[in-house]
């Protein structure tokens, strides 16, 4: 049985569909990656994992419990964290308090704490009392993950996470997910960029207009196929 | 000169009660983007509750209201679970409509069950005690208890928002509601918390209103808007400035009384407008939106 499943998974705006049964799983200590243009229905599908848009019961199943239809806020105390696209750190808070908020209502613990957060990304310590929104881009979006991991999540889900940062921004951050992968904790990427996503994952699932057009392992999916996937030519 | 030193200390001691009104309405609207204009009926309701349980059960009325206190908690949490939370959405207008509604329930229930004879809190002796500060100036036990009280309650409600993780999740949510649920953090029930706790802020006004004024219930509206102004002149976000916009009310009103007592009022009001037309965000904004 996979850590995380969804079956038939799908996901409405009002009237607007953005979801066509997504059939997708993750497996323990596994990186999972996303690809897909935009509008392809992958931000709607972390969101709708992370409880954020209403789904049924049985589409999404965390270790075989039912959690589709749970709440937000529940189902991060179960263990999966989202980082969110755009980063949305809290503006009234400064670094060290956004960090904070991500393990207060959480009871796991694990090897996740302020030191090793800050450990992992020593910038954020010199800058902890600033407010969050004063830092850079690349130093948001370390807080942002660190955010994520200080619940000590069993899965993070990674939207997005090196949009609109520089390249050498962005080799740093992938270096943060190899490090916590090592931890043990399962990831879901998702990207735009097919080479970082490739070389980051065990697996890649490629959206299509709210379908999965392709899945496999990167050594297994060939450079046509992945672009047939991606722009349905 | 003296008689200027005499009015402008009294208004501050006044801006003291108007903090106390403000501190509550400035939780609701810092943390639910919400004005709540029940909030002056629920002062009164708190001064009646106080006022029930020292006449009827002859409690001393520091102990009614430290029974108040927890009362006044659960209806505000039990009010924000039960009702305004059903209407939370991205039009402010029905919670607004329900807290409306509210105030004209609260405010009749209690001509109802009270009439609408003016009362007042039993304070015994302390009631009319002073004490000189010489020159002819005297300052009342109450309204100095009342200041103290003001103060006391924006530096509990500062560490509150700022040194403890239900502050982290007070500011979070006011932030970003969906974000903070990333989070854990159940925006429902730390709306409900607010409310819980804005109440017991009422109840401590409640308590110096009802001892150093005659009430009766239909007050209410009236506090809400002395409490509305104190909040925007001290500029939206900040516990400080909205002491500050209290005593800014209270003084006006004082110098307004000292020229013409039927200016009192009146006074208040023109310091508002003239506030709003030099700093429009207030005197020490805080939020950025």
């Amino acid at each position: 049985m996979a850590l995380l499943e969804t079956d038939g998974l799908v996901a409405f705006y009002g009237d607007f569909q953005a979801l066509y049964g997504i059939t997708f799983a993750l497996d323990e200590g596994e990186t999972v990656a996303i690809i897909g243009a935009n509008g392809a229905g992958k931000s709607t599908f972390l969101a709708a994992v992370a409880g954020l848009l209403e789904s049924r019961a049985s589409a999404i199943r965390l270790d075989g419990r039912e959690i589709g239809a749970m709440r937000a806020c529940d189902v991060a105390r179960l263990g999966i964290a989202l980082v969110p696209e755009g980063r949305r750190l809290f503006a009234s808070l400064s670094v060290e308090e956004n960090l904070l908020i991500g393990a207060d209502r959480q009871r796991r613990t694990g090897h996740w704490t302020l030191q090793t957060v800050y450990r992992l990304f020593p910038a954020l310590e010199e800058r902890r009392a600033a407010p969050a929104t004063a830092l850079s881009g690349g130093q948001q979006q370390m807080v942002a993950i660190g955010r994520g991991l200080m619940s000590n999540p069993r899965i993070l889900l990674c939207d997005e996470i090196s949009l609109g940062l520089a390249p050498i921004v962005i080799r740093d951050i992938y270096g943060s997910l190899a490090a916590i992968k090592a931890r043990g904790t399962s990831l879901v990427i998702v990207e735009q960029d097919i080479m970082q996503a490739t070389a980051a994952a065990d697996r890649v699932y490629c959206f299509q207009e709210g379908r999965v057009t392709l899945s496999g392992r990167p050594a297994e999916l060939t450079r046509d196929a992945i672009h047939a996937a991606y722009f349905g030519l | 000169m003296l008689a200027l030193v005499d009015t402008v200390l009294q208004g501050v001691l006044l801006g003291g009660l108007y903090a106390l009104y403000a501190a509550g309405l400035s939780i609701n609207f810092g943390i639910m983007r919400l004005v709540n204009l029940a909030h002056g009926d629920l002062i009164v309701l708190g001064a009646f509750l106080i006022l029930a349980l020292s006449t009827t059960a002859g409690l001393n009325p520091l102990l009614a209201l430290a029974i108040t206190l927890p009362i006044m908690f659960t209806v505000g949490y039990g009010v924000q679970s039960l009702l305004l939370n059903r209407a939370l959405g991205s039009d402010v207008l029905p919670p607004l409509l329900i807290t409306f509604g509210l105030s004209i329930i609260v405010q009749n229930s209690l001509l109802e069950g009270f009439s609408a004879d003016t009362r007042r809190l039993p304070v015994g002796a302390l009631d009319a005690a002073s004490f000189s500060l010489g020159g002819g100036i005297a300052v009342g036990v109450m309204p100095l208890l009342c200041f103290l009280a003001a103060l006391g309650v924006i530096v509990a409600l500062n560490h509150l928002f700022y040194r403890t993780a239900l502050g982290r999740a007070f500011r979070a949510t006011s932030d970003d509601p969906s974000t903070a649920q990333l989070m854990g953090v159940d925006h429902r029930r730390v709306y409900a918390i607010a409310l819980g706790v804005a109440l017991v802020v009422c109840a401590i006004a409640a308590f110096f209103l009802g001892s150093r004024a005659n009430f009766d219930p239909t007050i209410g509206p009236a506090r809400l808007i002395y409490a509305f102004e104190a909040v925007i002149i001290g500029g939206l976000g900040s516990l400080w400035g909205t002491l500050a916009g209290g005593i800014v009310v209270g003084v006006a009103q004082t110098i307004g009384a000292r020229i013409n007592p039927e200016w009192q009022i009146l006074a208040g009001h023109v310091a508002f407008l003239i506030v709003l037309v030099v700093r429009p965000r207030g005197l020490f904004p805080r939020a950025t939106d």
